[in-house]
C-alpha cells in the first residue's frame, strides 16, 4: 500500500519538453479550497548570477572547461552541478552543439536507446554525452535541490507529489520518467497526464461552478499545444451516486509538433522574402529571425487590428541601428502560413499524410510530416468514434461520423493566440454541423503557462483528501506478438497473433487476470518479445487471442524483454512462465514473469534500446 | 527654536563627529546609569551615506542584455536615417519593458488621473508629492495634478557570486 508520508504541500510538477514548472498547494492551511502557488526556481541567470524564475528553460548546457572559471557558475545549494535553465538556454542559443534541448521529447523516442548517451547529438570531443533518461534526471534534481534549500524543514521527497507526463508517453517513457524521478532522490512521485492535468487546474479555478458548467453526457476534448508537442485527450462526464463523474476515455498520438515549429515556419517565410530582395542570411540571424517572430505572432494572432508587425533581429556587434536587420510581418502572412498551413479546415475524414522517410536519414526526432494539427484532429476523433460506448449518459448517434466532442479545453503557449483558437474551433463546429449535432462550448479561465503544474498539484492534494477525481487507468491495452504455429512457408515470416496482457482502462494498483498462455523460457537467456499497444480496442480481456486485426487498431513499440536468472534453476533448463500486467502505485505498467506452478518471478522489462 | 544648518555645515559636523569620537562617547553614556536632564529640542544629524554601486551595475547589464540600451544610448544617432533608430528603439522598447518586467513593478505614487485636481493634508508625504508653481499659505495645499509619479513596488534582482566583477555590463564576445 501507500506509505503514508506526514505531507506539508502537494506538490505537481510540469517537466516540460521547453520549460519545467513546479506548484505547491499548503495542505495545513485552514482555507478549505487552498490555492495552488507556483515555486520561483533560483537558476543561474547569467556567469555568477542567480535568480528565482517561475519557469525553469528544458535546457542543459555542457561549458568547455576555458569558457568559465568555477566561481562564475555557482547555485545557492551546490558549487558542481549541471548548468540547467536560463543561462543554459542563452548559451546554448549561440553554441547549439553544447546544448541539450527538447530531451523529453527523445524520451519517447522508441527507435533510439533512450538510456543510452547520445545527446548533444554533435558534441564536441570534450563533452561526454548524456541520455534523454539522465537529462530528465538533472532537471529534477535541479528542482529538489531548490525546493529543499528553500524549505529544510518539509523536504519535497516527503511531500505528495505528482510529476506530468504526455498522455502520448508510451510505457517505456513513463518508467523511464519515474526511474528519473526515483534517481533523483523522489521516489514517491506519482504521474499524471498533462491534458488531465490542465482540466483539474480548469477545475480547481472554477470551484464549484465547473459542475455548472459541464453536465452528464458532455465529452470534453482537450487540446494542449505546446512548444515541441500536440497532445489530445477526451475525457467523458458521467453520473455515479448522483454526482458527476470525470472519465478520460482516449488520449491522442504522440504528435511532435508545436509552437516551436510555427516560429521557425515564419523565420524562413521571413528569410525568403529577404532573399528575394538580395539579402542572404546567416544562420544566427534565422534563429534571431524566429525569436522576433514569436513576439509578433502573438500580436497578429490575437483578434486585434494590426496588419503588419515589423520584425528587428537585432546585431550581434554593438553597432544597434547600423547593423540591426530589418523585416516585417503581416497578418496575412501570419494566417496563410501558420492558419492555413497548421490549422487548415478539412474534411473530418481527413487522413494524417505520411511520406516514406528517406532511408539514410540521420539521427534525429521523428517530427510530425503533416504539418496540418486539424488534420490530426480529426483522424483522432474518427478513431476513437466509440470511446464512450462503455459508458452510460454519453450515447453517441448511430450515424455519427465521429466521437462528437461536447466542449473543448485548450492549453498550452499556442492556446494564447486568439485566431488559432477560434480556427480550430470553427473547423469542429463544421464537422459537427455536418453530422447535426449542436456546436460545441469552451472552457475557459486556465492560465496556459502554469495550469499543468497547478492541476497537478491540485490532484497531488485530491490524491489525499477530497475533491473530483478523474477515472481514467491505461488509455491502451497491451499485446505481445506470438508466431503463429503453423507450417514453415518458405520466403514468408509466420504471421503474428497477439496475445492481450493488460486490458484498456487498467487503474493503479490492479493486477490483470493471468492470461492461460505459457510460454517456454530458457533460464539465463533473454528473450525478447513484440509488444502492442491498442488505443481503440476496448472490451479485449487478459488472455485473448488476435489473430487478425485493422492496421490502425494496434501500433507497435518497442520489443520488451525478459532473461531467466534464477539461483534454483540451472542455466540452459527451461522454465513454463505465463505473462502478467500489472499498473503500480505510481501509474505505470509493470509485466512480470510468473513461473507455473513454481515460485519464481521475473521483472519483464520495456526495451529502451534500438534495436 | 529650529536650527538650519546648511547642507556643508551638515556635512562637516557628521564627519567631525565621527572623528572626534563623540559617538564613542554618547556609547558610554548610554550604558552608565541615566541622569535626567533637562530635555533640548536638538535636530537629529542627518548622516548621507553612499550607495553601494552593485546593484546599479547590475541594472544597467540588465538593461543592455536584452534591451541593449547602453548600445543604443552609445551610437550617434544623428548617423542614421529614422527608419534605422525606429528598428533599434524596437529592440530597445520591447527588451527594456520585458527585462524591467521581470524585476520591477512600478505603480503610479498619485491615484487619481493627472489634470484632476488634488488637496494635500499638512502632514503630506513630501517625498512622494513635490509641490510646483505658486507656493504659499498653509495646508490643505490645493492644486492640479501634474505628472502621477512612479513608486517602485518590488525590485529585485539576481543574487551575486562573490567576486563576481559588476562593471563588466555586457562581457565582449569572441566567435570561435
Amino acid at each position: 500500500m501507500e506509505e503514508q508520508i506526514q505531507a506539508k504541500y502537494a506538490i505537481g510538477i510540469d517537466l516540460g519538453t521547453t520549460h519545467c514548472v513546479l506548484s505547491y498547494t499548503d495542505l495545513q492551511t485552514e482555507d478549505d479550497t487552498p490555492e495552488q502557488q507556483v515555486f520561483a526556481i533560483p537558476q543561474l541567470v547569467a556567469a555568477g548570477q542567480v535568480e528565482a524564475r517561475e519557469a525553469l528553460p528544458s535546457f542543459a548546457f555542457f561549458p568547455h572547461e576555458a569558457q568559465f572559471d568555477h566561481q562564475q557558475l555557482p547555485l545557492p545549494w551546490s558549487q558542481s552541478h549541471n548548468l540547467i535553465g536560463s543561462f543554459a538556454r542563452d548559451l546554448g542559443a549561440k553554441t547549439p552543439d553544447r546544448v541539450i534541448s527538447s530531451a523529453k521529447s527523445w524520451l519517447c523516442h522508441g527507435e533510439i536507446d533512450r538510456r543510452g548517451a547520445i545527446l548533444p547529438l554533435e558534441a564536441p570531443e570534450d563533452v561526454s554525452k548524456r541520455s534523454p533518461y539522465e537529462i530528465s534526471r538533472f532537471f529534477l534534481e535541479h528542482l529538489k535541490n531548490a525546493w529543499d534549500n528553500q524549505y529544510p524543514e518539509a523536504p519535497i521527497a516527503q511531500q505528495q507529489l505528482v510529476i506530468t507526463v504526455p498522455a502520448s508517453f508510451d510505457p517505456a517513457a513513463r518508467e523511464l520518467t519515474v526511474d528519473a524521478a526515483r534517481d533523483a532522490g523522489l521516489h514517491q512521485a506519482t504521474l499524471l497526464e498533462e491534458p488531465q492535468a490542465a482540466l483539474y487546474s480548469w477545475i480547481a479555478q472554477s470551484g464549484e461552478q465547473w459542475r455548472e458548467q459541464v453536465n452528464v453526457g458532455d465529452v470534453i476534448l482537450v487540446v494542449d499545444i505546446g512548444g515541441g508537442t500536440t497532445d489530445l485527450s477526451l475525457i467523458a462526464v458521467t453520473e455515479e451516486d448522483g454526482s458527476l463523474q470525470l472519465n478520460r476515455v482516449a488520449v491522442g498520438d504522440h504528435i511532435l509538433l508545436g509552437g516551436d515549429n510555427m516560429d521557425i515556419t515564419l523565420a524562413h517565410v521571413v528569410a525568403q522574402k529577404l532573399a528575394q530582395q538580395g539579402q542572404r542570411l546567416q544562420p544566427w540571424q534565422i534563429s534571431g529571425l524566429a525569436h522576433a517572430c514569436r513576439h509578433a505572432k502573438e500580436t497578429l494572432l490575437a483578434e486585434n487590428d494590426t496588419q503588419s508587425v515589423p520584425l528587428v533581429v537585432p546585431s550581434r556587434g554593438s553597432s544597434l541601428m547600423g547593423g540591426s536587420l530589418r523585416a516585417e510581418l503581416t497578418r496575412e502572412e501570419v494566417n496563410n502560413v501558420l492558419i492555413d498551413g497548421f490549422f487548415p479546415q478539412v474534411d473530418v475524414h481527413a487522413q494524417v499524410q505520411r511520406r516514406a522517410r528517406a532511408a539514410l536519414s540521420t539521427v534525429s526526432l521523428p517530427y510530425e510530416q503533416d504539418p496540418a494539427i486539424t488534420r490530426h484532429l480529426a483522424s483522432f476523433l474518427t478513431k476513437q468514434k466509440f470511446a464512450t460506448q462503455n459508458l452510460q449518459g454519453t450515447e453517441q448517434p448511430h450515424d455519427a461520423n465521429f466521437l462528437h466532442p461536447t466542449a473543448i479545453l485548450f492549453n498550452g503557449g499556442v492556446a494564447k493566440a486568439g485566431n488559432v483558437i477560434a480556427r480550430i474551433t470553427d473547423t469542429v463546429n463544421q464537422w459537427l454541423a455536418n453530422d447535426n449535432a449542436s456546436p460545441i462550448k469552451s472552457l475557459e479561465g486556465i492560465d496556459v503557462d502554469q495550469a499543468v503544474a497547478k492541476g497537478a498539484s491540485y490532484y497531488a492534494q485530491v490524491r489525499i483528501g477530497n475533491g473530483v477525481r478523474i477515472r481514467g487507468g491505461t488509455a491502451a491495452a497491451y499485446y505481445v506478438g506470438i508466431e503463429s504455429a503453423m507450417p514453415a512457408i518458405p520466403g514468408l515470416a509466420p504471421p503474428m497473433e497477439a496475445l492481450c496482457l493488460a486490458p484498456f482502462g487498467m487503474e493503479e494498483g490492479t493486477q490483470a487476470q493471468l492470461p492461460a498462455q505459457t510460454f517456454a523460457l530458457t533460464v539465463g537467456e533473454p528473450v525478447r518479445f513484440k509488444f502492442y499497444e491498442s488505443k481503440v480496442r476496448r472490451d479485449d480481456v487478459s488472455g485473448v487471442r488476435l489473430d487478425y486485426w485493422q492496421d490502425e487498431e494496434l501500433s507497435e513499440l518497442p520489443e520488451i524483454e525478459v532473461t531467466l536468472h534464477s539461483e534454483h534453476h540451472q542455466a540452459g533448463q527451461t522454465v513454463n512462465v505465463q505473462l502478467q500486467a500489472a499498473i503500480n502505485e505510481l501509474g505505470t505498467l509493470v509485466l512480470n514473469a510468473i513461473e507455473q506452478g513454481g515460485s519464481g518471478n521475473w521483472h519483464v522489462q520495456f526495451e529502451t534500446r534500438a534495436h | 527654536m529650529e536650527q538650519n544648518f546648511s547642507f556643508f555645515t551638515r556635512l562637516s559636523m557628521a564627519i567631525k563627529m565621527i572623528f572626534s569620537g563623540s559617538y564613542t562617547q554618547e556609547l558610554f553614556i548610554n550604558m552608565a546609569p541615566k541622569v535626567e536632564e533637562p530635555e533640548e529640542v536638538e535636530q537629529p544629524e542627518i548622516a548621507l551615506q553612499e550607495n553601494s554601486t552593485d546593484s546599479a551595475m547590475q541594472l544597467l547589464a540588465v538593461l543592455q542584455k536584452e534591451g541593449r540600451l547602453i548600445d543604443f544610448i552609445n551610437e550617434d544617432i544623428n548617423a542614421f536615417a529614422d527608419e534605422q533608430v525606429a528598428a533599434a528603439a524596437r529592440v530597445v522598447h520591447q527588451g527594456v519593458k520585458k527585462s524591467l518586467s521581470e524585476h520591477v513593478t512600478f505603480q503610479p505614487v498619485a491615484s487619481v488621473t493627472e489634470g484632476d485636481a488634488v488637496s494635500l493634508a499638512a502632514d503630506y508625504d513630501r517625498n512622494a508629492y513635490r509641490l510646483s508653481g505658486n507656493i504659499s499659505g498653509s495646508a490643505p495645499y490645493n492644486g492640479t495634478l501634474i505628472h502621477k509619479g512612479w513608486k517602485v513596488e518590488s525590485l529585485s534582482l539576481p543574487a551575486v557570486a562573490e567576486g563576481t566583477d559588476l562593471s563588466v555590463v555586457a562581457p565582449a564576445e569572441v566567435e570561435l
